[in-house]
């Protein structure tokens, strides 16, 4: 029993100090490949006290209650995932989180808001499927959708299940908002769509979104760390080198529209899923 | 401004930190409000790698509800006017405005035309005037970086009760 709170703290825990970090990390090296110093390491967390002390802003009730619940449902999944229950139920919960985050921005009459949370949209009915068929490629090995199973396994997911991860990378560009795929709610568009997504949340509700982003982050990395599950040390060196090819990627990249993410993200994402379901699973039935 | 001369910070540890965010998380809006875009090149070139502002923790945004800090650039005049009001309107406190350029110090050249109201503190308070026409990136850095050791001074619940009022 005090071993599941334990798991439960580390959970709560986890998003703030790996999440900042990780956002903190991707400032500087994006800073670096662009010839520049950067913010320090802490900045993510200076952004955050900032936005959460400032005056609050509140459109309607409806943007508030939203907020709370995106941030809510995120956390949970986190807690969760590290509580190790079932692969399904943690994605479910995910897909709530991000649900809500729309219907905050849909409850704005702004048109930047609007356009927004329609490209979220757009953006969350690429990645759900894809990440259902990662699930699924992990039930198939494992045999179990249930994380306890997944980490006793004893060979690592990513020696069997390959391009799964090259699928599960796709949906981690488009969560962490990058480009190409950043299209919904881009830091840098503000000449397109101001800030789309979040262009009527400010001040506080702003920065529980952000903490809400952290969490996110930290999930869909753990989720990266699952194909390596052999210790803290493995799934770290995964999901750090998954973190550092989306940064790598977003420098690399300009910002694709919709129908480039819905073309490339489903044709991609589908075929490698059905390549490696069909190749590591042709002979096992 | 030097170390010794910096204000000393009030409040327990929470209003500190509070203070030092807001210090080190400024995230600026800038407004050509009818400058000759000498001034925003200006504005412009400091978030470069050659001066590299995200280094401070500066982030332009497009955004006023967003937004710590009002770079305004120009002259108002009888058409911008509601515009440079709702703009400040928006952005949640605590706010800053810095002034930059002639232009909208005074209204610089264009002082006595028909149509020119004057400097942007004919509209909204200026907590902030950049000479220089246009100034350089360097005075430019250096006037927002004055405007943040004032957010530093106050207590936290009073800037934001401050900054409240329409003007």
């Amino acid at each position: 029993m005090s071993d599941l709170i334990l798991r439960g703290v580390a959970g709560l825990l986890a998003g703030p100090l790996l999440g900042g970090l990780t956002s903190g990390l991707d400032r500087i090296l994006t800073a670096r490949l662009q010839a520049r110093q950067g913010p320090p390491l802490q900045q993510p967390y200076y952004d955050v006290v900032k936005l959460l002390a400032k005056e609050l802003v509140v459109v309607n009730a409806w943007q508030a209650f939203c907020v709370y619940s995106h941030l809510f449902a995120t956390v949970l999944a986190v807690v969760l995932f590290a509580l190790q229950a079932d692969l399904l139920l943690i994605l479910f919960t995910e897909a709530v989180g991000a649900v809500f985050l729309v219907m905050g921005a849909m409850a704005s009459t702004s048109p930047y808001s609007q356009i927004g949370a329609h490209r979220e949209l757009l953006q969350i009915l690429v990645y759900e499927p894809l990440l259902f068929l990662v699930a699924i490629g992990i039930y198939l090995e494992t045999g179990s959708f249930r994380l306890t199973a997944v980490f006793q396994w004893p060979v690592p997911l990513i020696t069997q299940l390959p391009l799964l991860f090259g699928v599960l990378c796709l949906v981690l560009v488009i969560k962490l908002r990058k480009s190409p795929f950043d299209l919904s709610a881009a830091t840098h568009a503000h000449q397109e769509l101001v800030r789309g997504l979040f262009t009527d949340f400010s001040g506080p509700l702003l920065g529980l979104i952000e903490i809400a982003h952290w969490y996110e982050t930290v999930l869909m990395l753990a989720f990266c760390g699952l194909f390596w599950a052999g210790g803290l040390l493995p799934m770290t060196t995964l999901a750090l080198a998954a973190v550092m090819g989306v940064i790598l990627m977003d420098n690399a990249t300009a910002r694709l529209n919709w129908r480039w993410l819905l073309g490339y993200g489903w044709l991609a994402g589908m075929t490698l899923s059905l390549i490696n379901l069909i190749w590591h699973f042709r002979g096992a039935g | 401004m030097s170390i010794e001369q910096r204000p000393r910070r009030c409040g327990g540890w929470l209003e500190r930190l509070i203070q030092h965010a807001r210090v080190r998380s400024p995230w600026l809006l800038h407004f050509d409000c009818g400058s000759c875009n000498g001034c925003d090149i200006e504005v412009l070139a400091c978030l470069t790698p050659l001066y590299d502002v995200e280094r401070f923790g500066i982030v332009n945004v497009g955004n006023p509800l967003h937004a710590d800090l009002l770079l305004v650039t120009g002259t108002v005049n009888r058409r911008n006017a509601r515009v440079l009001a709702n703009l400040y309107r928006q952005m949640a406190a605590p706010k800053k405005v810095v002034a930059i350029g002639a232009c909208g110090l005074s209204g610089g050249i264009f002082r006595e035309a028909d149509n020119v109201i004057g400097g942007i503190d004919r509209i909204i308070p200026v907590d902030c005037y950049v000479p220089g026409c246009p100034p350089r990136p360097e005075a430019i850095i250096d006037g927002v970086m004055r405007v943040l050791e004032r957010f530093g001074t106050g207590h936290p619940k009073e800037d934001v009760a401050k900054g409240k009022g329409i003007p």
